[in-house]
């Protein structure tokens, strides 16, 4: 189970306990984007305001695994004040961290490192990113 | 009964306390090995080549029919090979719904169904504009004939229902239902695919009108499942696809189709997965199905009994009929709860189970479910709570 408590590191469960920044606004200058996954019931949506090329503000809310809610906050946390462009590097980052077990780390993701444990257990792979590929898609749409 | 472990491979390989056999059960060698057999010894098409692999093929495949229809009590030209049971399901609403269904007819079908025994009715609905009824099911989650008497009006046309439900485990009354549903010349689609792996099951007596069941829920293979229909009933349907071997004489601008079941039949068969589920239903039968019933719900009740003794523990179907029991540990993500099984090797299923109606009608984002099956004793089960203590405790003391 050491594997596990180390999935569960402090990060993932304080974000998961009390989310910065949920609750989408009713803001027409965010732009909204939501990934579901059906064969687990998670369910994100993430708004993001961007301004000159500057990420000014992240929102989100939704319903899933303490993995998958928690992943949304600290991306919520990490990416305001990033210019768009530094942004979708961070999630082709985190991504990558994820899923390849080979790749090179960026230790920029600060808070969002907790993630790592996400390699050993395949199965969540999904939890631990939609969040984040809902964030590149509002990013791609804006 | 002793359980079955050391005929299959996957459990004499590893250490795995499998309980997801309402997704797909194991394999059994003797599957395996027949299987196999027909790539090793006679790999040829059916039904086409004249030559002796060819016929022996034709010949094994053949008798695969006949034990499926013989294991049903059909006879064997109402035996349809399909893809599994949700193409078998797909094959009545697009065939049978479609021809028959005319806008104010209704359909009737319930939340216990699998998204493979109500999307096909939703999308038949919105094509011939008639209309989806749902029985109501009682406090327990169960349908009842008396739910049932309440919708069943002169406008229902078709009854969709399942057998057993794959969350529930609970036994769905058809006998009265279907006795009822006739009484009103409604016909009656059931989905067998949880009642077909454990339980007697006989499509004469229940009198259903098609009937649908997959091979890999029964220690059969993937990629084969049957549809059973009443010869009158399949006689007068056009088939679904049409190539291959469906055909009877083929015109520049028409062409004339076989009988049932051929004409719902089209292209290369999954000849070795028909052979294999026939292996394994001789395997099944050599068994018992009661015996494999009751093996089941001994291993359901101890399961229960024990999860009732581990505080904060939901049970949602204290009452099942068979062996699937649906749970949740208070205040923990069945996704997160099912990564702590995994690495306890104990495997199991976390979500909505291909029901998201009964999901919902429970009002919880997601459940657990164990299923128990032939290689279940009572070991697994007291593993398997010995886990779910130890996964509560986990959970508690990071702070869920």
């Amino acid at each position: 189970m050491h594997q596990l408590e180390n999935l569960y590191r402090q990060i993932i469960m304080d974000h998961y306990k009390n989310p910065r920044n949920k609750g989408l606004k009713e803001d027409e200058s965010y732009v909204t984007a939501r990934i579901k996954n059906p064969s687990c019931g998670d369910d994100v949506t993430i708004q993001t305001k961007a301004e000159d090329g500057v990420v000014k503000d992240v929102r989100h809310e939704g319903s899933g695994c303490s993995i998958c809610c928690s992943s949304a906050s600290v991306l919520s946390v990490r990416m305001k004040n990033q210019t768009v462009e530094d942004a979708l590097g961070l999630v082709d980052d985190y991504l990558k961290m994820i899923i390849d077990k080979n790749t090179a780390i960026n230790e920029q993701l600060d808070d969002a490192l907790a993630y790592q444990g996400v390699r050993d257990f395949p199965a969540r792979v999904k939890c631990a990113t939609i969040a984040w590929k809902a964030f590149a898609e509002t990013l791609k749409k804006g | 009964m002793k359980a079955r472990k050391d005929e299959f491979p996957i459990l004499t390989r590893q250490r795995l306390v499998y309980l997801d056999t309402a997704a797909s059960s194991l394999t059994p060698k003797r599957v395996i090995d027949k299987m196999n057999e027909y790539y090793g010894e006679y790999p040829v098409n059916v039904h086409r080549g004249v030559y002796a692999l060819s016929h022996r093929a034709t010949e094994q495949y053949t008798n695969a029919r006949e034990t499926i229809a013989e294991f049903i009590g059909a006879d064997f030209n109402e035996v349809v090979f399909t893809r599994g049971a949700s193409s078998a399901l797909n094959l009545v609403a697009l065939t049978y719904g479609a021809q028959h269904l005319k806008p104010g007819d209704e359909v009737i079908v319930s939340e216990l169904e699998h998204h493979s025994h109500v999307l096909p009715w939703q999308q038949i609905a919105k094509k011939t504009g008639a209309k989806l009824i749902y029985v109501p099911l009682s406090k327990e989650g169960r349908i009842t004939t008396e739910a049932f008497k309440t919708v069943l009006t002169d406008k229902t046309k078709i009854v969709a229902l399942t057998h057993v439900s794959n969350v529930m485990g609970y036994v769905t009354p058809l006998e009265e239902i279907i006795l009822l549903a006739h009484e009103k010349g409604a016909i009656v689609s059931v989905d067998a695919a949880q009642s077909a792996p454990h339980m007697p099951l006989d499509v004469k007596t229940l009198d259903a009108d098609f009937l649908a069941f997959s091979g890999h829920k029964m220690c059969g293979p993937t990629g084969i499942g049957v549809l059973y229909g009443k010869r009158e009933l399949l006689d007068q349907l056009e088939p679904l696809e049409y190539g291959g071997d469906m055909n009877d004489n083929v015109e520049k601008d028409t062409g004339t189709w076989k009988d049932t079941p051929y004409k719902f039949e089209t292209g290369t068969p999954p000849i070795a997965e028909a052979i294999g589920l026939a292996e394994a239903i001789h395997y099944l039968t050599s068994i018992g199905f009661d015996t494999v019933r009751n093996h089941e719900h001994t291993l359901f009740k101890r399961a229960l009994e024990g999860l009732k003794k581990i505080p904060g523990i939901t049970v949602y179907n204290e009452s099942a009929d068979t062996g699937i029991v649906n749970f949740n540990i208070e205040g923990v993500h069945p996704h997160d709860a099912v990564s702590f099984f995994d690495g306890e090797h104990v495997a199991l299923r976390a979500g909505h189970h291909c029901a998201q109606l009964l999901i919902k009608w429970l009002d919880v984002p997601a459940t657990l479910r164990a299923s128990f099956y032939i290689y279940n004793d009572e070991a697994d089960v007291d593993a398997f709570l010995d886990v779910v203590k130890r996964a509560r405790d986990f959970f508690t003391s990071i702070g869920f």
